[in-house]
């Protein structure tokens, strides 16, 4: 016998079920309890770059909208610096900038809505840089284990092409699913993106 | 700080996204394979949380929504570390946790099951771990409740935690059970878990020598989360 690696195994996921709200968003449950909840800003006050919204839904395969989503956001600030530790520049994040937040649909229509600033392109693997997007990761009753996928932007054609993870989707006709089209607005611009669990346009999700 | 990968998830300890007997799991679950991408700074990166981000009652669900009193049930203390897959502690992170009432209710504006709601119970905490990774918090023990997904299941009793790590690739929701409870075997959340040691490692002991004599019970949670590389081929990220 060979020795043994010890390595522990990760702890097995479970779903966040239907009152994660609770937990993580007890405002939308119903009750006040702490002093503050946390990922309501993603940027901040003093975050550079153009302030952006998103607007969007989360379907089922059967085409009805999951109204008991949360999602959990993380980018970069517009300079394309993440606010931890691991980025070597992450001292120059602006002053209250995490680039973290939460976000729940709409309890009567699933609706969500995503306020920040748009990130800046990100270094990808092997000196490649990746276009500005939003990482999002998506839990709900039904859902065993959190869905992580990423949010590019429509107009950012020229960077998108280049994009070393869109490109690894090998059916071209699934990438627009990551890409959120731009929709006319006066003032801050305003993205549309729809996140399909199943069926005809499903939506890409990784396993990173 | 060196720019360091996870290891790869093992997904075979995971519940699969399509698990029948769940069966809000059966149109909520993506059919395509997950596309496999190695990690980039979007990944190996995540958010960090201070102690100015949490308040001093946040992990005491005894005293942090009491108006006119303590909540029923029965106290006790849940406790353990988060650890990373190569045993290392994970210090600092944020772990939450929300939980039905002792008599199984929520107090969620969705949750109607007939038992009622406790006026001195929110049911939500959070707490940071220390420097070796331990947390704890106190609460009452909650109870077990119906759910529509066969006529007749019911939800053995669970605290749901939520934990964070240092990469948000690491990211984790998942459920803690209790030593003993005889509707473990019936759930069919529990059972979506195809790793038998994998589900044991959500069930949590009763700790007597934590406990609190003339006071509270307690039980032993450790939570592992994905293990990250140490200093071996750091540079191949980046490329060169
Ligand atoms: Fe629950």
């Amino acid at each position: 016998m060979p020795q043994t690696l010890n390595y522990l195994r990760e702890t097995a996921s479970q779903t966040a079920g239907p009152y994660v709200h609770i937990g993580l968003a007890p405002g939308a449950a119903g009750f006040e309890i702490f002093e503050t909840e946390l990922g309501g800003d993603i940027a901040g006050p003093n975050a550079a770059g153009e302030r952006i919204r998103v607007e969007g839904t989360v379907f089922d395969g059967t085409g009805a909208p999951v109204k008991d989503v949360l999602i959990e956001v993380w980018q970069a600030n517009a300079a394309g610096i993440h606010a931890s530790p691991e980025d070597p520049r992450h001292a120059e994040v602006e002053d209250g900038f995490r680039g973290w937040g939460r976000v729940i649909s709409d309890f009567d229509t699933g609706a969500f809505t995503i306020e920040t600033v748009r990130p800046g392109p990100v270094m990808g693997r092997n000196g490649r840089m990746m276009a500005p997007h939003l990482s999002l990761w998506i839990v709900a009753r039904g859902i065993n284990i959190g869905l992580s996928t990423r949010m590019y932007f429509g107009d950012e054609e020229e960077a998108n092409a280049a994009d070393p993870v869109l490109n690894l989707v090998e059916n071209p006709a699934r990438r627009p699913t990551l890409i959120a089209t731009r929709k006319n607005s006066d003032g801050a611009p305003v993205y549309r993106f729809d996140i399909r669990l199943q069926g005809d346009a499903e939506t890409v999700f990784f396993d990173v | 700080m060196t720019t360091t990968e996870f290891f790869q998830r093992d997904r075979t300890l995971h519940p699969p996204a399509l698990t029948p007997g769940y069966k809000t799991s059966v149109k909520r679950s993506p059919q395509h394979a997950l596309l496999s991408l190695q990690t980039s700074m979007s990944e190996i990166t995540g958010p960090r949380f201070g102690h100015g981000d949490i308040g001093p009652l946040d992990n005491d669900l005894i005293l942090n929504f009491a108006k006119d009193g303590e909540p029923v049930g029965e106290r006790i203390i849940v406790h353990g570390r988060v650890l990373d897959e190569s045993g290392r502690p994970v210090p600092g992170t944020l772990v939450e946790f929300w939980q039905a009432n002792a008599g199984g209710r929520y107090r969620h504006r969705k949750d109607t099951y007939l038992a009622p709601i406790d006026p001195n119970f929110g049911g939500c905490g959070r707490t940071l771990t220390d420097a070796e990774g331990y947390y704890h918090f106190r609460t009452v023990k909650p109870g077990a409740y119906p759910w529509r997904n066969w006529v007749n299941n019911w939800r053995p009793a669970h605290i749901h935690f939520s934990i964070f790590g240092t990469g948000f690739v690491q990211r984790l929701i998942t459920q803690m059970y209790f030593e003993g409870d005889p509707l473990i075997p019936h759930c069919p959340i529990l059972a979506a878990i195809p790793d038998p040691e994998a589900l044991d490692g959500l069930i949590a002991p009763l700790d007597m020598n934590a406990s609190i004599p003339l006071d509270s019970l307690a039980y032993k949670f450790d939570i592992v989360l994905r293990g990250r590389r140490s200093t071996l081929f750091e540079n191949r990220l980046e490329g060169n």
